[in-house]
């Protein structure tokens, strides 16, 4: 379980982890909470040459609000966000999905920007961050730039991160006050990751879901959008008509892979009961 | 590789070594400084025998390089009994609820406990089981580790240990 050898970079600048990251050719990455990276490394799935970690680099952490939007730096982990008062307030299923992550000493470590750009259909906070609307800020050599989580990804461990470029932040603008919300994960054990998990946003008016946003995890290579689903259940009062049309709505964009957690048919109902237990959840919560 | 002086604080004596960027810091500990009561159990990051502490985190140390771990302070189970020698109330606990059996688990179960009971030290039942979730026992059956950190917990609290009834 010993990684293969590489050059270890600290520096203290996100322009000099930048600069690192565009001059040190293909074999460089960023180095986060390491706890996607690091048991890859042991097992020799990756053997990069260079590691530039993120830890001495000042401002890439802490969590602020700004107008109607939260900005939460890419190396806050889900430790730091799990203790904040600012996401409990104003973004409980952050709060409530951070603790479905893992475990205490994965959480102490692992970051949510590593969380979001690492890429793995498997991790919980990319599908999140479609559902909330979040937008992700890449530095560059040549710049910064803002892109929408739900632009970002492009398949299983393909992003838009260029070579070179760093994501520093991440932007979530805040739910209407009085919303619902749920992230249902169905998992085998406590610190497994999703064999399928939906997250929902939603609003009510009179009884009837005025606004809903629904994502999924590790139901496809990508995190995905429901927006079939959602569309589905606005202006209903949520029967059980309405939720399984919105789950059938869901199953019919997921293509999960067969995997230690079930086979295909398996992964995808499931996938749909999620879908119909966070809608009712976060109706449930609405006010 | 070249090599790298690290030098840190653990169980209280500054400590200094050579190692490679790649050395994990479960490795530094066993052969560079000769604890081995900090094991490794797992390549996966599950399992959380190699659990230490770290400025104030359970970190489990297979999963973080050395040179990662500079200018840190960080306690093994080799530092967390009394300064007098006598057993903490952890390793009190664990010896007296029977909450081990053949032992491989349970440095990084007392490390882990350790910092569940500074952060919540009147945690319930269900609190203590999350709170363990990343520490996997292959022995025990996880009952009488549980009731190993209630004793703890109690004797920490000043109050008398009361076994829940079965
Ligand atoms: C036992 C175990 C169980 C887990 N269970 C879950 C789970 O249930 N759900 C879940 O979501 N995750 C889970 N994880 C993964 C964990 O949440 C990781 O911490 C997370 O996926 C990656 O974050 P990191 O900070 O550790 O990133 P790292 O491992 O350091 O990096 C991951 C990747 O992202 C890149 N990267 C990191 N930060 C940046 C940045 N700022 N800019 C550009 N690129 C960057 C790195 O180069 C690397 O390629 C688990 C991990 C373990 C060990
Ligand atoms: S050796 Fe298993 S988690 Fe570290
Ligand atoms: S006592 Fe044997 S693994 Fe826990």
């Amino acid at each position: 379980m010993i990684p293969g050898p590489f050059s270890y970079h600290r520096p203290a600048t996100v322009a000099d982890a930048v600069k690192l990251l565009s001059t040190l050719g293909d074999e460089v990455r960023a180095l986060a909470g390491g706890h996607s990276l690091v048991p890859m490394m042991k097992l020799r799935l990756a053997t990069p040459e260079h590691l530039v970690d993120l830890h001495g680099v000042a401002g890439l952490k802490g969590i602020s609000r700004k107008g109607n939007t939260v900005v939460i730096g890419a190396m806050t982990t889900q430790h730091e966000l799990l203790a904040s008062d600012e996401i409990g307030k104003s973004l409980p299923i952050l709060h409530e999905t951070a603790l479905l992550i893992a475990d205490p000493q994965v959480r102490y470590r692992g970051t949510i920007g590593g969380n979001v750009a690492n890429g793995d259909p498997g991790n919980d906070m990319p599908a999140l961050m479609m559902t909330l609307g979040a937008s992700y800020r890449l530095e560059g050599a040549s710049g910064a730039r803002d892109v929408a989580a739900t632009e970002f990804y492009q398949g299983a461990y393909f992003t838009s991160l260029e070579p070179g470029e760093l994501l520093t932040s991440i932007s979530i603008p805040v739910p209407a006050a009085g919303h619902g919300y749920a992230y249902e994960k169905l998992k085998r054990k406590v610190g497994d990751y999703a064999t399928a998990a939906a997250a929902v946003v939603l609003t009510m008016a009179d009884g009837k879901v005025a606004t809903c946003a629904i994502g999924l995890t590790n139901l496809s290579e990508t995190p995905l959008l429901a927006t079939d689903a959602a569309k589905a259940v606005i202006g209903t009062s949520l029967d059980p008509a309405t939720l399984k049309k919105a789950a059938a709505a869901a199953v019919a964009i997921m293509s999960p892979a067969a995997d230690a957690r079930g086979p295909v048919e398996y992964r995808k109902h499931v996938g749909g009961i999620m879908v119909m237990r966070a809608l009712s959840r976060a109706a449930a919560g609405a006010r | 590789m070249a090599k790298t002086h690290v030098t840190m604080k653990v169980n209280g004596a500054e400590v200094e070594g050579l190692v490679e960027p790649r050395t994990l810091l479960v490795h530094f500990i066993r052969e560079n400084l000769a604890l081995t009561g900090t094991h490794i159990g797992c390549e996966t990051t599950h399992c959380g025998a190699c659990t230490v502490d770290i400025d104030g985190m359970s970190v489990k140390s297979c999963t973080m390089f050395a040179v990662q771990a500079q200018g840190s302070d960080i306690m093994t189970i080799e530092g967390v009994a009394n300064a007098d020698g006598s057993l903490s109330a952890l390793q009190e606990g664990f010896r007296m609820m029977h909450g081990l059996q053949c032992g491989f688990c349970t440095p990084g179960m007392i490390l882990r406990a350790q910092r569940l009971l500074k952060e919540n030290p009147s945690p319930t039942e269900a609190e203590i089981r999350m709170g363990i979730s990343g520490n996997i026992c292959r022995c025990t059956g996880y009952q009488n580790i549980v009731k190993a950190i209630q004793y703890a917990a109690a004797k920490i609290n000043g109050v008398e240990f009361q076994e829940a009834a079965e």
